[in-house]
């Protein structure tokens, strides 16, 4: 992808999707040099090596321990700005959690709550300029969308044996629309970690690579101060997609946990 | 010399990229559903302001559910762009 120029002499040379190439963090390579087909590993990224995702990853969680353990250091009775922030967001997915999953659905509230501020953290750090979103990454969401997956399967057979098989057979329905149904709904169940970790992932990609196929056309005179006011807009909703999209995955998030509670239609 | 590049990159891979592009279609229902959800939505919180607030939690469900279908269409596009 990183040979593809943008092929216009008047616009940068560069590609939309460059932003989202992974490169190792502590050493520079040569663009073209990891092709293992041609025995060409020099520029391949390593196991265990520290890339980009790692260090913008690791910024995020540092950013979320700065919000919620220095900033709710003083534990004041009258918050300060930080505090009231952290106390938002707290209380926000709690009662997200308690109206959608219930509150038996409270005793899993932490794994929730991290999800969203490592989400939402994850999103707008990624919208600083050059900086690298990590949730754009396929591979960073599905291992998202896959715990929370197998999580609320276990969950759901342990918590209710084979009663949560009744998900799939619907008890309401006419006998002889139950198999169908049995069909639609194991399609639709097995279905949901490849939609709830594409969705954010395609979200967040199709936005940043918008901004940067605007960015290639502020390179063009006449053109210019149309584009950079796209990107201003762009921008802006980019900042509330951010905020959408981790809102998105952790209320779905909610909603398997309450089939897994609770099984009955 | 560079349009023979362009000719033989384009003849290998016009079906891909054909299909790519229909692939795209598949957002107008997306832009649909979603549109569906959120019209229905404002009526109805035009209607009764007073329970629109503890209706926004499942606006987004049902936004989530109806850009699912969307995000097949961009998942089959890109399948096809790297993939296939």
């Amino acid at each position: 992808m990183a040979t593809e120029a943008s092929g216009e002499e008047t616009g940068l040379v560069f590609h939309p999707m460059d932003q989202f190439i992974v490169r190792p963090l502590f050493r520079d390579i040569e663009p073209g040099s990891c092709n293992p087909a041609a025995g060409l590993t020099d520029g391949c990224v390593r196991w265990f090596e520290p890339t980009n995702v790692t260090l913008w990853l690791a910024l995020s969680v540092l950013a979320i321990i700065g919000l919620f353990v220095l900033g709710t250091r003083g534990r004041a009775l009258i918050p300060s700005r930080v505090q009231s922030m952290a106390e938002l967001a707290y209380g926000m997915v709690h009662k997200m959690v308690e109206d959608v999953a219930g509150k038996d659905g409270l005793k899993y509230f932490p794994y929730v709550f991290t999800l969203f501020c490592f989400i939402l953290f994850a999103n707008i750090l990624g919208l600083i300029p050059t900086s690298f979103s990590t949730t754009s990454h396929i591979a960073v969401t599905a291992v998202l969308a896959l715990a929370v997956f197998l999580g609320v399967t276990i969950l759901g057979f342990v918590l209710n044996g084979s009663h949560f098989l009744e998900l799939f057979w619907v008890k309401s329905a006419p006998l002889a629309l139950r198999p169908v149904l049995a069909v639609i709904e194991l399609i639709s169940y097995f279905v949901r970690p490849v939609s709830h970790s594409i969705r954010l992932a395609g979200n967040i990609m199709a936005g940043h690579a918008v901004i940067k196929v605007f960015a290639a056309f502020a390179a063009i005179l006449w053109i210019a101060p149309v584009s950079i006011l796209a990107i201003v807009g762009m921008y802006g909703l980019e900042v509330l997609v951010a905020v959408i999209q981790a809102y998105v995955f952790t209320i779905l998030t909610c909603v398997y946990l309450k089939d897994a509670l609770h099984p009955v239609h | 010399m560079e349009n023979e590049v362009v000719t033989a990159v384009a003849t290998a891979d016009w079906g891909k990229y054909i299909g790519a592009g229909l692939a795209c279609i598949g957002m107008a229902g997306a832009a649909m559903g979603v549109g569906n959800v959120a019209g229905n939505y404002l009526s109805g919180a035009l209607r009764n302001p007073s329970a629109a607030a503890s209706q926004t939690a499942t606006l987004f469900i049902g936004m989530a559910f109806a850009e699912a279908l969307g995000i097949f269409s961009f998942l089959v596009a890109l399948l096809l762009l790297f993939a296939a």
